[in-house]
């Protein structure tokens, strides 16, 4: 299908979807078409599988956040056990560990994969490519400041941050500050200001300025 | 000759935190379809009890170095999962490499090779 080679998110697609056949998505169609013929699993369970990863958006971690933001019992519960609180909200983790880390007015707090690409995807999705880029996975751990800088979170001298590094089987999401100016909000208004880069720590909520004149509660 | 190879730290080369790099790269695409069916199959495979995530970690880490260059993301999944399935009886490296074969014959693109 001719396209003009953005996708309708704004992004370019994928230079392998205007290529010849790739080596090694034939390997995916093999492996793929293998499995169902020896009845490891099925096409309907494949796509359902998809349908369920694009289900999952910042859009559940923003649902989180809010609901920290509002409901004191949930924050506790979430820097207790965050697996069983957001597992309670419809976002398993399934066996994993998750961790909450919270950032106050002198901490921040950053998420990296300095090995791979481990991410709340629960809560977020599938990570964006710089996530997995060697320069994040290199820099974030020896020089968070700057990392932080090329995303526009500059840090006063006197914020402390910490950098959590996942593993396969322990993901964090951040818990970016509560923006001024939001007293009274609605927790779906709230939700609206939290960012997926404000809860991996390279962004911070929206200010209420930073929401679209008519999208601003009134 | 071993003049070139430089003295082993104790790391591999997936073991890059603390590394120096190049600023990060900001650029995002969109997943393609076979790379959401890559990932799919990765947690279907693991959920049946197949292999573990530490045998997909395994043999991405196994990869050599230039493999993380010269292969993207889920190119170096799906190879991974090929070995795991493998390794695990599943399936034989003929299977795959006569499907492939047939695969490759049936169209130009993604598009005209996939079923389904």
């Amino acid at each position: 299908m001719p396209h003009d080679h953005m996708s309708p998110s704004g992004h370019p697609f994928r230079a392998d979807d205007d290529v010849p056949l790739s080596y090694w998505q034939a390997m995916e169609i093999a492996v793929r078409e293998l499995l169902i013929e020896k009845g490891v699993t099925t096409a309907a369970e494949i796509a359902s599988q998809i349908d369920a990863m694009d289900a999952r958006s910042p859009a559940n971690g923003a649902q989180v956040v809010a609901r920290i933001w509002t409901d004191p019992a949930f924050r506790a519960a979430m820097l207790q056990d965050a697996s069983a609180a957001t597992a309670a909200m419809g976002f398993d983790i399934g066996p994993m560990k998750l961790i909450a880390v919270e950032n106050t007015d002198t901490l921040h707090n950053v998420v990296v994969c300095t090995l791979c690409s481990c991410y709340p995807r629960n809560l977020l999705g599938l990570p964006p490519d710089w996530y997995k880029s060697r320069a994040y996975r290199s820099r974030t751990v020896r020089e968070p400041r700057a990392v932080l800088a090329e995303f526009g979170v500059t840090l006063p001298d006197n914020t402390e941050v910490r950098v959590h590094d996942s593993t396969a089987d322990m993901r964090y999401i951040v818990i970016p500050t509560r923006p001024a100016g939001t007293d009274g909000w609605s927790r779906d208004d709230l939700a609206r200001l939290v960012t997926r880069d404000s809860m991996i720590g390279t962004g911070r909520a929206k200010s209420p300025e930073g929401l679209a004149g008519t999208d601003r509660p009134t | 000759m071993t003049d070139n190879i430089p003295p082993f730290d104790g790391r591999r080369w997936h073991d890059m935190g603390g590394d120096t790099a190049q600023a990060v790269p900001k650029d995002q695409h969109d997943f393609s379809l076979w790379e959401k069916r890559v990932d799919a199959l990765m947690i279907l495979c693991s959920a049946k009890g197949h292999f573990t995530v530490d045998g997909l970690r395994r043999v991405l880490e196994d990869m050599p170095p230039e493999s993380f260059e010269t292969m993207t993301y889920y190119e170096r999944w799906i190879a991974s999962i090929g070995q795991n399935l493998v390794e695990a009886g599943v399936l034989t490296p003929a299977e795959i490499g006569q499907r492939m074969s047939e695969i490759q014959t049936r169209g130009a693109t993604y598009g005209d090779a996939t079923r389904g």
